[in-house]
Formats: structure tokens, sequence, C-alpha cells
């Protein structure tokens, strides 16, 4: 049967096709959806961890008993799992484990442009890259084959186009996963130096055996067309390519790292000009050239954003398109109306605060007109550069820092920075927006939230009694939308002299079952026009049709669970509708 | 070889179910033996941002992406979302333009004369009024299907194909009404 999928539902397919026994993942866009799709398989059992680095060495424990293991995440995620990555690396896999990274070219939701084939290099472990869904599931299951064989942790290099562009699928039936082989062995997954030091040799001969494999690997494929041309692709710079140069020779690379040299070698001596066409780094060209092999590749092809076949095109030949984008004004994301975190960054606002900020749908809150944010660095970055702040400037201006991170976001990398502030003595504020939800991903489960990714009630974390294990006895937890609290806890605990904690409660709104109920409207007899309402940054609030008052759009208010607006507005003019 | 590629580009605001369009328009290609390849974003782009979803479909396509000038038809869910992706329809396209207008956070005021910026930069243009057509079929929310029904009148696949995929793509209860929006849309085209 042939199906519609995702990238990412594909890969999830891929992994009960491959009888793949444990798979483990923090979300991550864009590679949020495959253990989302990975946990309707019954037969694996799957996890949201609190983080990359616990995803990983959950599948790596996994492995070591002889079953099939995956972890997934976005390629910044891999930063924070590189510590066990590197460590895979060296052990090996007994059963076969596979590292999904999804890397975001054109940044569509990320920081950073990341290529992280990168990483196969540096921890010497092979790189498979599919360019669509049917390469997606098809090369997944390769991907385990491939790390059994050799005994190595395989790198399934994704990207945002590969992830959530939904090509047809042929499906096939699962293999019956492994016993469990689980034998204990010191000299291999022991890595002290005495151990590690013949694993690296050990890694090394791998790498040789890898580097033959590659050149021979059924996942590289060529197709003889125009010699005048010939192109060296991989993952979905092969589909722009095709389309730019539809009757050029192609050789397109599969595994792209160990770099089959030879195979470039021979297929750049029959053609006349040899293009290396890939979006991020200069992986493959890099390669082609060190080999001595003459090639065309990133002096023409642009390094940064996403490719598409006109770009490709436009790159390597004198063709071009004239078109000119009409003048529009921007239409940025912004926080959902009745959004729980909005008192708090009007707040922060009004206090003028000095605001680390953190990831998660909250950074939004460092836009006009809240600006309340003053950075966003990295997962958990919001306490700890908070704590940097404060002993750049000393105590005295701690009273003007906080640090402003989500629920899952705190859970993921935050909490190692909460430790750090009552270690060494910081006293500025923190702050945790509490959703309950990783939200901006789309809503998963998270230890702060109660659930597990199959939806089963677990502990949820007590961030009060968290708060007085690490050494914090200023704490407070608040109703989000209680606007007059929130200013004043704010006001309160930064002006103390020992570290705070806040926890701002409020579930997601668009989880809220009370949301939308009685909406408000704006009462123009009433209203002055001074703009506070507007200033929250609702989406449902604009000015009226005349421009000289306030507008309150019944159909997006989310109404009586909100009513930050009805609380600013110093005439009383917000108010429910019919009463 | 991309003139036996259909290219449908889809532009709207999060949230009004753009999402599902596509996902009826790639479904029906499939359904009648075509490759197709539907291609979205999404995260940070969904919290009420500029959403598109790109959909191509023929006997072979290989990028999953819509090239700047290139789509057959741009089916745009409001008006400024039109103006903003217009550049990605061909030269003698057609633009299926919602009169629906959603303020972007920002802005205290819409903008006027965009319905004729867009019908200067383009040649063939159809303003249809889908909530209110979405309404008298029984449902705000079928705006998308309205639209949807006009795409239909101009692609020109059967209408009792477009009618079955609608039917295994929607809940059960908003059938009647989906078919009946799908209607008054491809009345219009």
């Amino acid at each position: 049967m042939v199906e519609l999928l995702s990238g990412n539902e594909a890969v999830a397919r891929g992994a009960y096709e491959a009888g793949v026994a444990v798979a483990a993942a923090y979300p991550g866009t864009p590679s949020t959806e495959i253990l989302e799709n990975v946990s309707r398989y019954k037969e694996i059992y799957s996890e949201w961890s609190p983080n990359e680095k616990a995803a990983l060495e959950v599948a790596i424990g996994a492995s070591f008993t002889g079953k099939r293991a995956m972890a997934a995440m976005k390629h910044v995620g891999l930063n924070v799992a590189a510590d066990p990555l590197f460590s895979a690396a060296y052990i090996g896999a007994s059963g076969g484990l596979v590292i999904v990274s999804a890397d975001d070219p054109g940044m569509h939701s990320s920081q950073n442009e990341q290529d992280n084939r990168h990483y196969g290099r540096f921890a010497k472990i092979p790189v498979i890259e599919p360019s669509d869904s049917q390469e997606s599931k098809d090369f997944f299951v390769r991907a385990f084959e491939i790390s059994e064989e050799f005994d190595t942790p395989v790198l399934f290099r994704m990207s945002t186009r590969v992830c959530h562009a939904l090509t047809p699928v042929e499906e096939k039936e699962r293999t019956a996963p492994g016993d469990a082989t689980y034998e204990k062995d010191f000299s291999r997954r022991v890595l002290v130096p005495a151990n590690a030091r013949p694993r690296h040799v050990i890694v090394e001969e791998r790498l040789i055996k890898l580097k033959e494999f590659a050149e021979s690997c059924d996942l590289n494929t060529e197709i003889d067309g125009d010699r005048t041309i010939g192109v060296i692709t991989s993952g979905i710079s092969y589909q722009y390519a095709r389309e730019a140069f539809p009757g050029a020779s192609f050789l397109k690379l599969g595994i792209c790292f160990p770099t089959p040299v030879e195979r470039i070698k021979a297929f750049a001596a029959k053609v006349d000009t040899v293009y290396v066409i890939e979006e991020g780094e200069p992986f493959i060209e890099e390669a082609a050239r060190l080999a001595g092999v003459e090639v065309i590749g990133k002096e023409k092809i642009p390094l940064c954003g996403e490719l598409n076949q006109r770009i490709v095109r436009e790159s390597l030949t004198s063709e071009s398109i004239a078109f000119s984008p009409a003048k529009v004004p921007g239409r940025p994301p912004v926080l959902c109306p009745g959004c729980p975190h909005r008192a708090a960054f009007a707040s922060i606002r009004k206090l003028r605060l000095r605001s680390m900020g953190d990831i998660g749908c909250y950074t939004l809150g460092a836009l006009p007109p809240l600006n309340a944010m003053d950075a966003c660095v990295c997962m958990g970055a919001s306490i700890t550069t908070a704590h940097g702040m404060e002993k750049a400037l000393g105590p005295d201006e701690a009273k003007k820092i906080v640090a402003v991170i989500g629920d899952s976001t705190f859970v993921h990398t935050g909490l190692t920075g909460l430790v750090n502030m009552v270690y060494n003595k910081a006293t500025f504020t923190a702050i945790i927006l509490d959703n309950s939800i990783t939200a901006m991903t789309g809503h998963q489960e998270h230890p702060g939230s109660g659930k597990t990714l199959g939806g089963q009630e677990t502990f949820k974390i007590d961030y009060e009694a968290l708060a007085k294990a690490v050494g914090i006895n200023s704490f407070a937890c608040i109703d989000a939308y209680d606007v007059k609290k929130v200013h004043e806890t704010i006001k309160a605990e930064t002006a103390k002299e020992e570290p705070s904690l806040i926890v701002i409660e409020g579930l997601c709104i668009l989880r809220n079952p009370e949301a939308g109920r009685e909406p408000r409207f704006v009462d123009e007899e009433l209203c002055i026009n001074c703009g506070m309402c507007r200033k929250t940054g609702c989406p449902a609030l604009s000015k009226n049709d005349a421009g000289d008052k306030s507008h309150l759009s019944a159909a997006l208010c989310a109404g009586e669970v909100c009513n930050v607006c009805a609380q600013v507005c110093p005439k009383d003019a917000i108010k429910p509708l019919e009463k | 070889m991309s003139d036996t590629i259909t290219n449908v580009f889809i532009c709207g605001v999060g949230g009004q179910g753009i999402l599902l369009s596509s996902k009826i328009l790639s479904a029906l290609a499939l359904n009648e033996g075509l490759d197709v390849k539907k291609s979205e974003v999404h995260g940070m782009a969904q919290r009420g941002g500029s959403v598109v979803s790109h959909v191509r479909y023929g006997q072979e396509v290989f990028s999953p992406v819509i090239e700047e000038q290139k789509a057959d038809f741009l089916l745009a869910f409001e008006k400024m979302e039109a103006l903003r992706w217009l550049h990605y329809l061909k030269p003698g396209g057609t633009a299926i333009v919602n009169t629906l207008e959603l303020l972007p956070s920002g802005l205290d005021t819409y903008p006027g004369g965009l319905e004729k910026e867009i019908e200067e930069r383009c040649e063939r243009v159809i303003f249809v009024e889908a909530e209110k057509l979405a309404r008298e079929a029984g449902s705000p929310r079928a705006v998308n299907v309205v639209l949807l029904g006009v795409l239909a009148g101009l692609v020109g696949r059967p209408a009792e194909k477009w009618q079955d995929t609608i039917r295994a793509s929607v809940k059960p209860k908003t059938i009647e009404i989906n078919l009946k929006a799908f209607e008054l849309g491809r009345a219009l085209a």
C-alpha cells in the first residue's frame, strides 16, 4: 500500500519495520513528529526524555542489551547529546543504535544553521542522508543493519524539507526484534582510559572498513545522463538538483560519511564538469577536493539559508528569473490570545528588568510591544546567563535581573542553573512560566506535566519541594492571569537579597478547556484610547475602524479565563458581553 | 519536465485550516496514481504567523517546494497573505483569494487597496467571499473547502473524485457541510 507520509512519519515506520525495541527523544522542530509517530506502534517502547543527552543515553543502554534502539532530536539537540555520542562511538553497538539529527536549514524554528554531518566525521561514525520519505523509511532500516554489521552507532541526518514534506511511501512488514543478548563487557563499556585507548584503535580500524564499505554501498546511486555536467549531491539537495539539471549525470550519496572518494573520482572522470550541490556546508565538496577532484561548489552555491531548484540553477548557470515580491507588512508569530505568559512579560517590561530569556513560545515575549526579553542563547541558558550577569555587575544589580524560562525548558537544562544559583550565592530571581506542556513544538508531555508520551499518568515535578531541596527559601507559585499578583510578586522577589524562584502557573491556552468562554468587549463609552490594553500585545486587540478606541475581537478573545486586558484597563472599559 | 507538473501554492495565517486543504488535494492526486509532494513548515511559524503549503503533483516530482514564478495556482486564505506570496504565481497563473482581512500584530489598521494591487500583479484572480459561503454551507470553519471547491473547478478533475476524497478526509459529522461548501466554491470557478 502506498501512503503519503512525512519524512518523520516514515522514519517512525522504519523504526517499526526494523524491529526497534526502544526509542527516546526530546521534542524539537523539525524532529518532533518522529517520536509522536513511533509511540503509535505499541511494539516499541517510546519516551519523551527530559533532554537529548538523556534520550541518547537511554538508547545506548537499550543497545547494550542487544536490542535495537534509537534517539531522535533536532540539530542543536545533538550538541546537548554530544557527550554520550562520542562515547557511544567508542563503545559501538551491540544492538543497532541509530541517532536521528533533524537539521533546520533556513532556521524556520531554530537559533542556528549547523550542518550535523560534521558530527559524523567528528565522532567517526557513518552518516546516512535520505532525500524523501521512502528513503527515510528504507534507509532507516538499512542504518540498523549497518550499525550492527560494523558495530557502530549511525547518524541519520535529515533536514526540514525531508522531515516535513509528505511524499509517497510503500510500507513493509515488521522484522521481529532479536532476543536480548546482554553480556557484561568490561573492556568495551567501561570507558576508563585503560579501556578507551584500545577502543580508539578499534574506532580507527572500523573507520577504514567503513570507508571500503561506503565505496560500494548500495545507498549511493548513479544516474548516467548527459556527460557534460556531473552532479554530486545528497539529501534534499538531490531533489533540487534533479530539477535544476534534469538531463545531467548524477552521483547521489545516501552515505555521505565516510565519503566515497574513489567513487567520486571515477564519476568525475566520466564527466566534463563536476558540480557538488549541497545545502549547508561544503561537506562532500571538501572531501572531493582533498582527494584531488576538481569541482565547482560553494564558490557559487550559497552557504547560508535553504536552497531550492531556482537557487541551484541560478547559482550555476546564467539563467535567472526576475521577480519582485510585493511590499507587505510582516506577520510575525505572536503569543496567542489568552496566552498565560502575557501578564508576566507586561510586568517585566514595566519594572524595566534585565530579562535573560530562554527557548520556547515565550521567546515571543522579546518582540514588540512586550519587548520583555534581553537575551535568548540556547536551551536552559536563562538562569546561568542571569547568574553570570550578576557576578559581573555585583549583587546590587541582581535586583534588576530575572531569568525567564518555560517549564519544559527548565527540566531540559534549566535545573542545573538553579542549583548553581544557590551554590554560588547569586540573588537574582528565576521565573518559571509553567504552562504544563512543551507548547512550541505542538504540546508534548514532560516531567513537569504529569503525563508520559503514551498518555499515562506519572509523577509531576513539585517545584516548591525542588526549590527547597536545592536551597531556595524564597519561593512563590502564582496564577498567571492575576495581573496585580504577578506584578507584586515579581517586584517583591527581585527586591530580596536572596535567590528567589517564582512559578507562574497557567495552562497553555490552546489546551485550556475554558478558552473562549465569555469573550470580553470594549465599552466605547468608557474607552479613552490610552492603549494600555493593546500594549499587552494580544492579537485580539486593535483599534476600532474609526481609529479612536480599542476594539476587541470576540472571535479571537480567550474570555473569562484570561481577562488580562480588562485588568490593565484604567477605566474598566473591558467587560464581559451582556453584563 | 516541469510542464507536466501542477504546482499549487497555498497560503494564509496559522489556524485557518490550510493543512487540511493541502491534505485533501494531495490525497486526490495520489489516488489518481500521480506522484505527489507536499511541503510545509511546523513550529514557530504556527503561532499566528504566515503559513504556506506547497503541493506538487504529476508524473514524477522531485523538489517538495515550488519555486518562485512557477505556481499554476495560488490559493490564498487571506488577502494580505495573497499579496505576500503572489510572486510564486507563474505569469498566466490563477490566484484564488479569500477576501478576509486579518490584522497582523503591530498594525492598528488594515492597509487598503490590496485587491487592486493583487489585480495589477496577476493576470487572473478570483476573489471569493469564502466565509459567507462557508456560513451558507453550515459552518464558518468550512472556508478551506469552499476555496478548494474553486480550485477544483479550475484544475479539472472529476467532481466525484473530489467528493470521495473530502468524505475520507473530514470528520464524519461535517461531511454534508463540507460537500455543500465544496459545491458553493466550485460554482464560482
